[in-house]
């Protein structure tokens, strides 16, 4: 726990970890993206995704540790935090010099979590239990079947167009920081973070996008 | 001018504070924020009240003394200012005025509105010097070339008053502007590189230690401090951690 003891390392881990996701959320909507056009793509996307061994067995449990070790960080820095104004202003102007989103970063982020509970019931247990549980056999012809059949419900598709708002907000601040907490804060930074706003928007956007494409149109 | 004024009043470190609400008549938009606070004290005293305590001293800006969370925010409304250099024209009649001391678990309230701010000093002591020896054999600093923009850098992080206020906005209490401002006036500068290692390494370590919060890049503490210092000194000694980290 060296490094991560202290403020700055603690600081760059929640960059690292948390860009690490974004990438990862990239690689994610890609493929979605295929099943509005071809679900034969995105079978065979989602085939490769779920039987390849390397992404079985290093790139899912690395992906898992980092989303755990991002939401753990990102409690255990807001507790510090807490505990670092035990007596709160009777009057505080927050808004006066910071974004709402930076400010409530752990809101989003604790929404972001609840959805990810809501994600893993959805898709990520009836997967591995399919797989690793029931023993079935391999079909590349069942994915795009799932996703469709998962966005029938209005209640579910609205929960997570729900979360895909928050996941926004969480990474319009998230992402563009990042860079500043790595220590990259240049004219080149500028541009960067330029394009981490677009992108903390146009991701999610086009998440919903594939939600609402599913639900209307099955 | 008519003001209601709510006052954070704490007798001593130990005790228990509450707001109290005092009215104020007569002030003109020339005064400075201190100067209202003088007209209060005068009545109080006048009346045989305890005068509210606060912190000040040159009241011109450069000691970083006066400090004041006034209406939610560190040196009141205005931008680039200190508190005995914010107007009270920067106010209308009949408002009512919020003063509370800085709040953060490393800044104590002594009493009324002082905090003890000796935090910054301990930081400061850890690191924020460079190590020269001054028997007669120093040399010229302007006989060694600085490059233009890292000396404009350098200077500008320099001007960095230590007031607090930063701590103050950021909604974790986080010193890192502050202690960024003191390592980066050195990292830019050739003189600063002998110790470049420790310092950033110690003073961290101290500003941790005083139980600061983490910055969450918010950037309230940019906008509120009243020199104008930049979020780029916060890259610049994340960098500078990290390398110093790196090199063990």
């Amino acid at each position: 726990m060296g490094i991560i003891s202290s403020s700055i390392a603690r600081k760059v881990a929640m960059a690292l970890s948390g860009l690490f996701l974004v990438l990862f959320l990239g690689q994610h909507f890609t493929i979605n993206l295929t099943s509005t056009f071809s679900p034969e793509t995105f079978n065979e996307f989602s085939h490769f995704m779920g039987t390849n061994f390397l992404v079985q067995a290093i790139l899912q449990p690395v992906l898992i540790f980092g989303v755990i070790f991002h939401f753990v960080m990102g409690f255990i820095l807001e507790i510090r935090n807490r505990s670092a104004r035990q007596i709160s202003y009777v009057s505080y102007k927050g808004s006066a010099n910071s974004s709402w989103v930076s400010r409530n970063m752990i809101y989003s982020g604790i929404v972001i979590l609840a959805f990810l509970g809501l994600h893993f019931y959805d898709f990520w247990f009836p997967e591995i239990a399919y797989k690793y549980i029931e023993g079935n056999p391999a079909d590349a012809t069942r994915y795009y079947g799932e996703l469709v059949e998962k966005f029938h419900s209005p209640v579910r598709t609205g929960l997570y167009v729900l979360s895909f708002i928050f996941l926004a907000l969480h990474l319009y601040h998230g992402f563009a920081s990042s860079f500043q907490s790595v220590g990259f804060n240049n004219k080149y930074a500028t541009a960067l973070k330029k394009f981490a706003k677009v992108y903390a928007i146009a991701i999610p956007a086009g998440f919903i996008f594939i939600a609402l494409f599913h639900h209307f149109n099955h | 001018m008519k003001l209601t004024l709510k006052i954070w009043r704490q007798e001593n470190a130990k005790a228990k504070g509450a707001m109290k609400t005092y009215p104020i008549d007569g002030i003109e938009g020339d005064m400075s924020f201190l100067e209202m606070l003088d007209v209060l004290n005068e009545e109080l005293i006048n009346k045989g009240e305890v005068p509210v305590e606060f912190d000040h001293d040159c009241r011109e800006g450069i000691c970083g003394s006066c400090s004041l969370q006034i209406n939610g925010e560190p040196h009141g409304p205005d931008r680039l200012v200190t508190t005995c250099q914010l107007h009270m024209r920067k106010f209308n009649d009949g408002d009512t005025i919020v003063i509370e001391p800085f709040r953060a678990t490393a800044f104590p309230v002594v009493t009324d509105l002082i905090v003890d701010r000796t935090a910054f000093d301990r930081i400061q002591h850890a690191g924020g010097y460079i190590s020269v020896n001054t028997s007669g054999n120093t040399i010229d600093a302007n006989s060694i070339p600085v490059n233009k923009h890292d000396a404009d850098d350098s200077f500008n992080a320099a001007t960095c008053i230590g007031c607090g206020a930063c701590v103050a906005a950021c909604k974790n209490a986080s010193a890192m502007l502050f202690t960024s401002a003191k390592v980066s006036q050195y990292a830019l500068l050739p003189q600063g590189q002998v110790e470049a290692v420790e310092r950033v390494e110690n003073m961290v370590r101290q500003m941790d230690l005083e139980g600061f919060g983490n910055c969450t890049n918010t950037g309230a503490c940019e906008i509120e401090c009243p020199k104008g210092i930049s979020l780029e000194n916060i890259a610049r000694m994340n960098r500078e951690y990290l390398s110093a980290t790196s090199k063990g």
